[in-house]
């Protein structure tokens, strides 16, 4: 008998959550961090408690949109995420100095159950999931220890993109995993519409600036996508 | 106090499978210290007392605690080594503490340099039996 007990508090680290999204796009570099950032920060704006976990540990990038900078975990009964612009965070870069974390897949699995073991979300509205690309095991162990998380599939005008988000729509479907919607991100349409987010020049220089990237309009965009996806809130 | 979050989900599972073995009351279990995750045995054996209150079939059960020492194989060039004599500084040392993983950051293979190895044994923290009464 060897037996891994720390699956059996996962379901209650999360029983004061409301409801859990998870930011998916099954390619790398279409945007998924700073969507899954920005709808945390948006989120925050609006009155929410909200937090936000970056999964992604291989390309961990969440604390440099948000400059989350000289934060750790308090120690209270496992670890309490630190708060940046309102938003509980969580990241395996409080863990790596920031440094290169070279994962094989059940590596990666291990540490996933450790942070959700471990991490007192305490009561929360939103938990934003910032996935890696692709169907892997974070995506596995995310459908197998939170099977009511649902997703925001995030995408680029690219065919070889919106290839890679049908296979994924496709999948979810038959895993009956609740889709919220697609966003295209980097969208060429010139004016507004729901669930497009036009290129934004200005996006780059709010990096690591919370209250600048909620000026964008990039943030702006997101925030009609978001009123379109979840109603008005 | 990071070690109550996982006393609790040893308990957690201790009283589960009790359930499932049919006992009424847990007299004993086995808790797995690996030796990378350096628990602490005193905090984690006071977080357990706290917690059996909550968990009434575990309410005399005596947990039984063994450090299983950390082995590494590279996967790199093969070479098995303990996790004595790697190198470390305090902060990574506790880094690994809150999640094991993070040797793969901090530790190499002492022959090859290599950051991709496999954890063989003594990684972090498991119930390796339970005895009670039905």
């Amino acid at each position: 008998m060897n037996i891994d007990p720390r699956p059996s508090v996962i379901s209650e680290r999360l029983s004061g959550v409301g409801r859990v999204i998870a930011v998916t796009g099954w390619k790398g570099g279409i945007g998924k961090s700073v969507t899954a950032s920005a709808l945390a920060l948006l989120l925050a704006r609006k009155g929410f408690k909200t937090g936000l976990f970056d999964l992604d540990f291989a390309g961990a990038s969440s604390h440099l949109i948000l400059g989350a900078r000289g934060l750790f975990p308090k120690e209270e009964k496992g670890l309490e995420p630190p708060l940046i612009a309102g938003v509980k965070y969580m990241s395996v870069v409080f863990f790596s100095e920031n440094k290169a974390v070279p994962l094989r897949g059940a590596n990666v699995s291990d540490a996933i159950i450790e942070l959700l073991a471990i991490t007192q979300w305490g009561e929360l509205d939103f938990l934003v999931l910032d996935m890696p690309p692709g169907i892997n095991d974070a995506a596995l162990d995310i459908m197998r220890f939170i099977p009511r998380a649902e997703v925001l599939a995030v995408t680029t005008p690219s065919v070889i993109a919106r290839d890679v988000l049908d296979r994924s729509l496709a999948l979810y479907r038959r895993l009956k995993l609740p889709v919220l919607g697609v966003i295209e991100n980097m969208s060429p349409s010139r004016s507004p519409r729901a669930g497009r987010i036009r290129p934004d020049p200005a996006l780059e220089k709010a990096m690591g600036r919370p209250a600048a990237l909620l000026k964008t309009e990039f943030a702006r965009d997101l925030d009609r996508c978001v009123s379109s996806i979840f109603g008005k809130m | 106090m990071h070690e109550w979050a996982l006393a609790e989900s040893v308990i957690k599972t201790a009283v589960e499978h009790s359930g499932l073995k049919k006992l009424k009351k847990l007299k004993e279990a086995g808790v797995v210290f690996g030796e990378l995750q350096a628990i602490d045995k005193e905090i984690f054996i006071f977080a357990l007392d706290g917690l059996r209150g909550e968990h009434p079939a575990a309410k005399d059960c005596r947990f039984k605690v063994t450090v299983e020492p950390a082995v590494f194989r590279c996967k790199a060039c093969a070479k098995e080594f303990p996790l004595k004599g790697l190198k470390k500084t305090k902060d990574e040392a506790e880094f690994i503490h809150f999640v094991p993983e993070m040797a793969h950051t901090f530790l190499k293979c002492p022959r090859c340099k290599s950051p991709d190895f496999e954890i063989t044994a003594g990684r972090g923290v498991g119930l390796s039996y339970i005895k009670g009464s039905k």
